[in-house]
């Protein structure tokens, strides 16, 4: 009665289960199509409907569907669909790369504290705080007001002022994990810092750090718009926060000119909470038993 | 005698996503008036689930009884409606559980979780509930009930938290208490004290006790009858000394081949591996001679931990983890350290290697003083010396195949080269006998004991001298923990190598040892060879100690007034706090006590 000869079932590596799960999940799959429907109508859509979003095409405030506009025309006379299709490239593109900026900063600085702890810890995890009291819209406006309203700019600002629940959630994790001993016998079999600190315990920790990047792309989005609706945007390029800021004057007598690039960031940032939902529920093995 | 309870032909189903699963089956019993019966069996057994069925506490959705009934007194709790159950919890049946750490509420005082219960109960004031609480808590040996009655949870010990289990589950005089391996987390002294109370009271009330456990040495200590599980079923029902004296199916008989018994190695010189029932009887059981040459030298071993308060973070105590302790190992050879949580066992095997650092004292390893290397060297050193842990489930990266897991020593120290890694991790899982078919697997995918075959291959990988083995096998099953035990001590012959065992079974350590250490409060109290401590134990913790071991055969029972263990001291210490060095009297070759004050 040797224990080996009980188990035999076939390997399933990890990464492949999270997937299974996740996409066991119906609301999970609604929103990651409606995310990449609408990733592939910002890069792709302007080849299927050429207008420029900045021509002024038609008479001012055509409402939708009269004249051949299907979302009308704003108050200088351009073409709204076209202004939604062009907008969500931005949009998408900022709230990715912010969210990945503010990774990359948050599991920075979380991981160091969390792991060597004392000094090292006190210094970052109160810089962490600084920024968590900061009011963030207002930080980031001086910093897009400082270094002017380029994309990559309005980029950074985002992500220098979103990493600290990043920072929270790695730091707090790094102290449950260097407990464990598998740590201990990474270590004592001869990993030095660096090996233990980004392939031991990062891997385990990933989980939490996904879902709240993956939360965080829906907070980028909401934060550029408004930037964007307080003139805060690059003005080369049209974004939805944009189109609503430069409508507002005329929210009574043209309520569409609003509402149409409102509905486009409300849909988006549902469609990326739906998928946080379901990385959270994939990647957390409790839930993942029921 | 009449029937309390019996359970007819019960079945009861797991859902899970695999589908529907049985995990007690046509399960057939019955607890007579005041009568312990013992359910015993490994992890998984079903011998739990049977209890929560009797409580109808299954969660809900999750576990099922899918046909046969549980009469009560004669009631069939089926058919019963979810408030007269309620009725009956607690007040007819009532259950303590294995975790006393969790199970009590931490923000209520003792006193008030008690006298809850009763008022619950029987209608009575706040007033004469909290006097009947006080009484309660009394009755189950808690020095000053009146005054530790306001206490918080977590100002009571681990043992003190399980006797107010015990009196929350006595204080409406139920019929029968389930008590669900009730000492399993606690020290073998509190454990052996909380085993005689139950005793002591079941014979004062006639309470019946349903008593779930894995351990046949608490079951000889408890049991009228015994029913055992394996998986799912009833193999053996009998009274205790029948299974004990003549156990008639083939898993009981393993069951108790694989329990090392306190004793039974007196007549033997050496270590040798335990005779399992079932193995191919052609391996001979040869003794472990081991060397007589020093493998490490510890001198003067003292490890303290800072306490840190006040505004400013400074150390304002120390916790004096090791204080001046000195050993030797043998090439080839075994020595155990004993003790209860706490005595600094652990830290003794993290400061050889630095996992934690040392506050002063000599660590010699072949000739070559540890605690003096620089960081470089140091590593360098730990290849020569590794660790395998207690908790098999923690000790395994779980994100990691069992591939990776087993080469990361190998590709951190680079000594071997990519083209025969995969050959030299193919022969490491041979040595700790896993299919090399397992290589690609992740960690969930195992059992605890093939788990902790992966940690011990892991230890091997770098061909250390010495493995620490840090309560390597205190997690397993029982028949687990005999294989991998054996394979432990055939790994010692075939490679020669040593092992400090830190364990606080003193079963196991006597089946495994030629040297042992015993610990108490951070000082090595009795350090000399195994049959000598054992046979002949001088200092008087050690002699409790071995008196608080249960002995799995039923002839051999403790009694209450046997066991008067003390409350431990702290070990935290005012930074002025300057220890008294160890002294030691050799009483008989090679055989030291310490003669020094230890708190003891």
């Amino acid at each position: 009665m040797l224990e080996n000869e009980e188990i035999e079932e076939p390997t399933i590596k990890p990464v492949k289960e999270i997937f299974q799960t996740f996409f066991k999940s119906y609301s999970a799959v609604t929103g990651l199509i409606i995310l990449i429907g609408i990733a592939v109508m910002g890069f792709i859509g302007p080849l299927f409907y050429p207008t420029d979003p900045f021509d002024m095409v038609w008479m001012p405030f055509s409402p939708p569907g009269a004249d051949g506009f299907l979302l009308g025309t704003d108050y200088l006379g351009r073409d709204i669909l076209s202004q939604i299709i062009n907008g969500a490239r931005v949009s998408i593109a900022i709230g990715f790369s912010a969210a990945l900026v503010s990774c990359f900063i948050g599991v920075g600085i979380g991981s160091f504290a969390g792991f060597y702890g004392g000094w090292v810890e006190e210094t970052l995890m109160r810089i962490t705080e600084f920024f968590q009291v900061l009011p963030t819209l207002l930080f980031a406006m001086v910093i897009v007001a400082l270094f002017g309203s380029s994309v990559l700019s309005i980029t950074l600002a985002i992500g220098a002022v979103s990493w600290a629940s990043v920072a929270r959630i790695t730091r707090s994790e790094f102290l449950r994990i260097k407990e464990l001993d598998f740590v201990l016998a990474s270590r004592s079999s001869g990993s030095n810092n660096m090996a233990l600190i980004f392939r031991v315990i990062l891997p385990n920790a990933a989980a939490p750090i996904i879902v709240q990047s993956a939360l965080l792309v829906g907070a980028a989005i909401t934060f550029e718009a408004g930037l964007a609706f307080l003139g805060l945007s690059d003005p080369n390029v049209i974004s939805w926060g944009q189109v609503i800021g430069s409508n507002r004057v005329y929210i009574l007598d043209a309520t569409y000119t609003v509402t149409f690039p409102g509905v486009a960031i409300f849909i988006t940032v549902l469609a990326i909470s739906l998928v946080g939902d379901g990385l959270n529920d994939a990647l957390n093995p409790k839930l993942r038993s029921r | 005698m009449e029937d309390l309870v019996s359970i007819n032909n019960l079945n009861i189903e797991a859902r899970t996503r695999a589908g529907t699963l049985k995990v007690v089956n046509d399960l057939s019993f019955t607890i007579k008036k005041s009568e312990t019966l013992c359910v015993v069996g490994e992890s998984g057994c079903g011998k739990s689930v049977t209890a929560l069925s009797l409580m109808s506490l299954l969660p809900e959705g999750i576990l099922k009884v899918s046909s046969g009934d549980i009469l009560f007194d004669n009631t069939n709790l089926a058919q019963l409606s979810e408030a007269e159950l309620e009725g009956i919890r607690g007040n007819d049946i009532s259950m303590i559980f294995q975790e006393p750490m969790t199970s009590l509420n931490p923000l209520f005082t003792v006193g008030e979780q008690v006298s809850e219960v009763i008022r619950r109960h029987k209608n009575l004031n706040k007033e004469k509930a909290w006097v009947s609480a006080v009484e309660l808590l009394d009755a189950v040996k808690i020095p000053n009930p009146d005054k530790r009655a306001f206490d918080y949870p977590f100002q009571l010990s681990g043992g003190q938290r399980q006797r107010v289990m015990i009196a929350i589950a006595l204080a409406c005089q139920p019929k029968i208490l389930i008590a669900d391996e009730p000492t399993t987390a606690l020290d073998v002294t509190i454990q052996a004290e909380i085993l005689a109370l139950i005793n002591m009271l079941k014979q004062e009330t006639g309470t019946a006790v349903m008593f779930i456990t894995h351990d046949m040495a608490v079951v000889a200590q408890m049991a009228d009858r015994v029913v055992v599980m394996h998986p799912g079923k009833k193999v053996e029902e009998g009274t205790v000394h029948e299974i004990f004296n003549n156990p008639q199916h083939e898993y009981t008989r393993s069951l108790l081949a694989a329990v090392p018994k306190l004793g039974e190695m007196a007549s033997k010189k050496y270590p040798e591996p335990m005779r399992l029932v079932g193995e191919k009887k052609a391996k001979a059981l040869k003794p472990i001679v081991g060397t007589n040459e020093p493998l490490l030298k510890v001198n003067n071993l003292v490890t303290r931990y800072p306490v840190k308060g006040g505004v400013f973070r400074r150390t304002v105590a120390r916790v004096h983890a090791v204080e001046d302790v000195s050993f030797t190992i043998m090439k080839g050879k075994t020595l155990s350290l004993v003790g209860e949580s706490g005595c600094g066992k652990s830290t003794v095997g993290r400061s050889l290697i630095r996992l934690v650092e040392p506050t002063s004292g000599d660590v010699n390893l072949d000739g070559q003083n540890i605690l003096s290397l620089n960081p470089k060297d140091m590593r360098e050193a730990r290849s020569n010396i590794q660790m395998v842990f207690q908790d098999p489930f923690s000790s395994l990266n779980p994100q990691r195949p069992l591939f990776d897991q087993v080469a990361e020593p190998l590709r951190n120290y680079g000594t071997v080269k990519r083209e025969v890694l995969q050959d030299k991790i193919g022969d490491l899982f041979d040595r700790v006998k896993l299919p090399r078919s397992f290589m690609q697997r992740y960690p969930h995918q195992l059992s605890g004991g093939q788990r902790q075959r992966i940690a011990i291959a892991r230890a091997l990988a770098l061909n250390p001298k010495l493995i620490i083995a840090d309560e390597a096998v205190s997690a397993l099953d029982v028949s687990v923990q005999a294989q991998v035990l054996n394979l432990m001590m055939e790994l010692q012959v075939d490679l020669g190598l040593s092992f400090l065992f830190i364990s606080h079974d003193m079963a196991v350590v006597e089946r495994v040892s030629h040297d042992v250490g015993v610990m108490y409060l951070g000082r090595l109290v009795e350090i000399g060879p195994r049959p000598s401590i054992f046979r002949n134990p001088q200092h008087p913790y050690t002699q409790d100690l071995l008196k608080a071991v249960p002995i799995a055969d039923p002839d051999k029972r403790k009694l209450e007034r046997d066991l008067n263990f003390k409350p431990l001291p702290s070990p935290i210490h005012h930074l002025t706090h300057d220890p008294t060095p160890s002294e030691y009297k050799e009483v008989a070759k090679d055989h030291y006590v310490l003669t020094t004050d230890c708190g003891y």
